[in-house]
């Protein structure tokens, strides 16, 4: 039977992180101060290291641009993306938090349909810290919410559900559109708040946009690797698109769940389509190729950690996409100096073995 | 207000009748049926004479004509309850079929305004569905959003969309031993999405407020499950939770759709969860048998068609479930005299997998 949930969501404010990756300023911290004020920021500083940041008074921070990154992981540093917001997964593999909650510096607070002010983390988590249930479809959303329960049908040995690995929120305004949808529908806006949390079922894949999302770092961390992007790679704006499907097939793989819908921020900002489609050009049709290889990855049964699960697809994708082009040799490579670059920098967690080419 | 093409003489709305005074129930549902041909089927069980108001375009079937049609030889199917809609679906001969229970009326929605539910469902039914790859925005085809950033090309133009499963407010189809633990409890959430199940994932449909494309879907919707104690309160059964299976099933193999969300209908409150808990809770128990064979059936390449299919199942249930128990052997029996009855009195060929699947 699904928990009522009357009581206070707690804040978490010692477990949890809240990343953010900016290359101009941290402005949009001061509509967020309320909610984010009681906790730890790390900022990931993109682009010219020499520029200063400022980060607005009373909030606790600590900051690392491209210099700390080389300094911090030396030549594991390649893994990490330059000129590219997937830079941000570098504040994830520092953090010492369980929890992580990553924004981007154009999202600002939503109002909900009564014109409330959504506490975004808050609800992040509400998420995380109720079960999935990627098992069976529940046609009333997350039955874990308040004033929601299971459907007649539902199995009861499923309603237990599996720990929430992560939290996909969503964005009111500025849709997370692709270059050519923006150029079709310039002016299109998203209006429309749709109440639901639900857990995307086991099997299913999603395009996970990195704006707005929240992980428990220990169930999933390692599989957060945003990829190589930006400068000096073919292909940018796939990052989390990157991310998302890594991350869904290890989730299903080990039994964790992911959700999405709520909570809504409002993305003010929309990114130059021409801009765009430069960027995501490759992955527009590379994609095609993609999708079918995530769709059929069987996972050995030994991968029983995150990073052995990882290691192990970065050998696929050598070994499957690689032929699609060379990129994709690149970035298995990078998939496994990130891993050895996660073991190094979070000793205690996870139980994977040098990734040597054993499994 | 609809953004397709289809017209009203495609639509045949089925009411199984539960219970004999249909007056208020229609009256409720005439600024949104009035337009449509409805089809009544009045619960065999019931003695008392039907009443309906003037002023709709409609068939009423009763017992006679389940008996006259059917006959005696198909004993294993039984239309009674909440079954006799299904007599109805037999019957039409139009190409989308909504269906709702008679002790819901028409919802509003959250800004207050009245829900078309028969729109909805047709817009569901018409625009495609997109079940292999999630949209993050949910159904793509929906006025004011679209597929989000990395949403494959290819996969754009979705597929047809076999059943759209509608929700409820007031009184949600949960299982009895749910709403037995909190009584108070009423789904007040309108939940502004229509979302397309991913393939592969099974749920449970609700045969409170659907409607399907009756080609492609009526082989796979009858009176299959049937509990020994099923009574005339929805905690009482799980017939559709069945069907919904076995709809899935089968539109995960050709490459159909199942869409889930809006519309909402507005469900009265009725019957007792304890005193329905107390008679019934041997569907509870099954569905722990039930959504794991679901979960492992595989059909073969040879079918092609929703009777193909059905027909594979159906031997699968009496391989691997009717062993469990009597209530499976019987569901497979029923399923295959339905299958023959489809064919012999039922229209249309039923659905093929596209030449690209």
């Amino acid at each position: 039977m699904a928990a009522p949930s009357s009581t206070a969501t707690p804040l978490l404010k010692d477990e949890l992180d809240i990343v953010i990756p900016t290359i101009r300023n941290l402005d949009f911290l001061e509509m967020w101060r309320p909610f984010f004020q009681p906790y730890h920021l790390i900022i990931v500083q993109d682009g010219d290291p020499s520029k200063t940041i400022k980060v607005p008074d009373g909030f606790d921070y600590e900051l690392y641009n491209r210099n700390d990154i080389n300094k911090i992981l030396g030549p594991k540093a390649s893994c990490i993306s330059f000129k590219d917001s997937a830079c941000r997964c570098f504040g994830y593999m520092v953090s010492k938090k369980k929890y992580i909650f990553t924004i981007d510096d154009d999202c600002f607070v939503a109002k909900d349909p009564s014109g409330k002010q959504i506490n975004a983390l808050e609800q992040h988590i509400k998420n995380l810290l109720s079960p999935s249930t990627p098992f069976f479809f529940n046609t009333l959303y997350d039955p874990f919410r308040e004033g929601a329960d299971y459907v007649r049908g539902y199995p009861f040995s499923l309603r237990e559900g599996v720990p929430t690995a992560v939290s996909h929120g969503l964005w009111l305004n500025i849709p997370d559109y692709d270059a050519p949808t923006q150029l079709v529908k310039p002016l299109e806006r998203n209006t429309r708040f749709v109440d639901a949390v639900l857990t995307i079922p086991k099997g299913t894949l999603f395009p996970m946009c990195g704006m707005n999302l929240a992980f428990d770092r220990d169930l999933i961390g390692p599989a957060m690797y945003f990829g190589l992007m930006g400068d000096g790679q073919p292909i940018g704006r796939y990052d989390d698109m990157w991310a998302g499907w890594c991350v869904k097939v290890t989730c299903d793989h080990l039994g964790l769940g992911v959700k999405t819908g709520l909570p809504y921020i409002w993305h003010s900002k929309a990114s130059n389509p021409f801009v765009n489609l430069k960027k995501e050009y490759n992955g527009i049709f590379w994609q095609e190729e993609i999708i079918p290889f995530f769709q059929s990855v069987s996972l050995p049964k030994d991968c029983t950690t995150v990073q052995k699960c990882y290691v192990e697809l970065a050998k696929l994708v050598k070994e499957k996409l690689g032929k699609v082009d060379p990129y994709f040799v690149k970035l298995g490579d990078a998939m496994v100096t990130w891993i050895e670059a996660w073991d190094e920098l979070n000793p205690a967690g996870g139980s994977a073995k040098r990734p040597n080419g054993t499994a | 207000m609809s953004q397709t093409n289809i017209g009203d003489d495609e639509v045949d709305i089925v009411i199984g009748a539960l219970h004999a005074d249909l007056t208020s129930f229609l009256n409720e549902w005439r600024p949104l049926f009035s337009r449509f041909h409805l089809i009544i089927v009045k619960d065999p069980d019931l003695r008392e004479e039907l009443k309906i108001p003037e002023g709709f375009n409609l068939h009423v079937y009763t017992k006679s004509d389940i008996d006259r049609v059917v006959g005696s030889s198909y004993t294993a199917i039984n239309f009674s309850g909440y079954s006799c809609r299904y007599f109805g679906y037999l019957m039409s001969r139009k190409k989308y079929i909504f269906s709702v229970d008679d002790d819901c009326i028409p919802a509003k929605d959250d800004k207050g305004l009245s829900v078309d539910a028969v729109d909805q469902h047709i817009t569901n039914l018409a625009t495609p569905a997109t079940p292999f790859f999630f949209n993050t925005l949910y159904d793509p085809f929906r006025k004011g959003t679209d597929f989000v950033r990395g949403y494959p090309f290819s996969l754009r133009s979705g597929v047809t969309c076999a059943l759209s499963c509608g929700l409820w407010l007031n009184l949600a189809d949960h299982d009895a031993p749910t709403q037995a633990l909190k009584p108070g409890h009423r789904n007040s959430r309108y939940v502004d999405a229509v979302l397309t199940v991913p393939a592969r994932a099974l749920m449970p449909v609700s045969g409170v407020n659907i409607a399907f494309n009756r080609e492609l879907a009526g082989p796979a919707l009858f009176p299959g499950l049937r509990l020994a104690a099923e009574g005339k309160l929805r905690w009482e059964t799980v017939e559709d939770i069945w069907c919904g299976l076995c709809v899935k099933v089968v539109c995960d193999h050709l490459g159909l759709g199942v869409k889930t969300g809006l519309p909402y209908v507005w469900r009265n409150d009725r019957g007792n969860a304890i005193e329905s808990l107390k008679k019934e809770w041997e569907g509870v128990k099954l569905m722990e048998e039930v959504v794991p064979f679901f979960q492992s059936v595989r059909l073969s390449q040879a079918a092609v068609t929703t009777e193909d299919c059905m027909l594979e199942i159906v031997a699968l249930v009496k391989e691997r479930l009717a062993t469990l128990d009597p209530v499976f052997a019987r569901a497979a029996q029923a399923m295959a005299d339905w299958i023959k009855l489809w064919k012999a009195v039922g229209s249309g060929s039923g659905s093929s997998r596209p030449s690209n699947g």
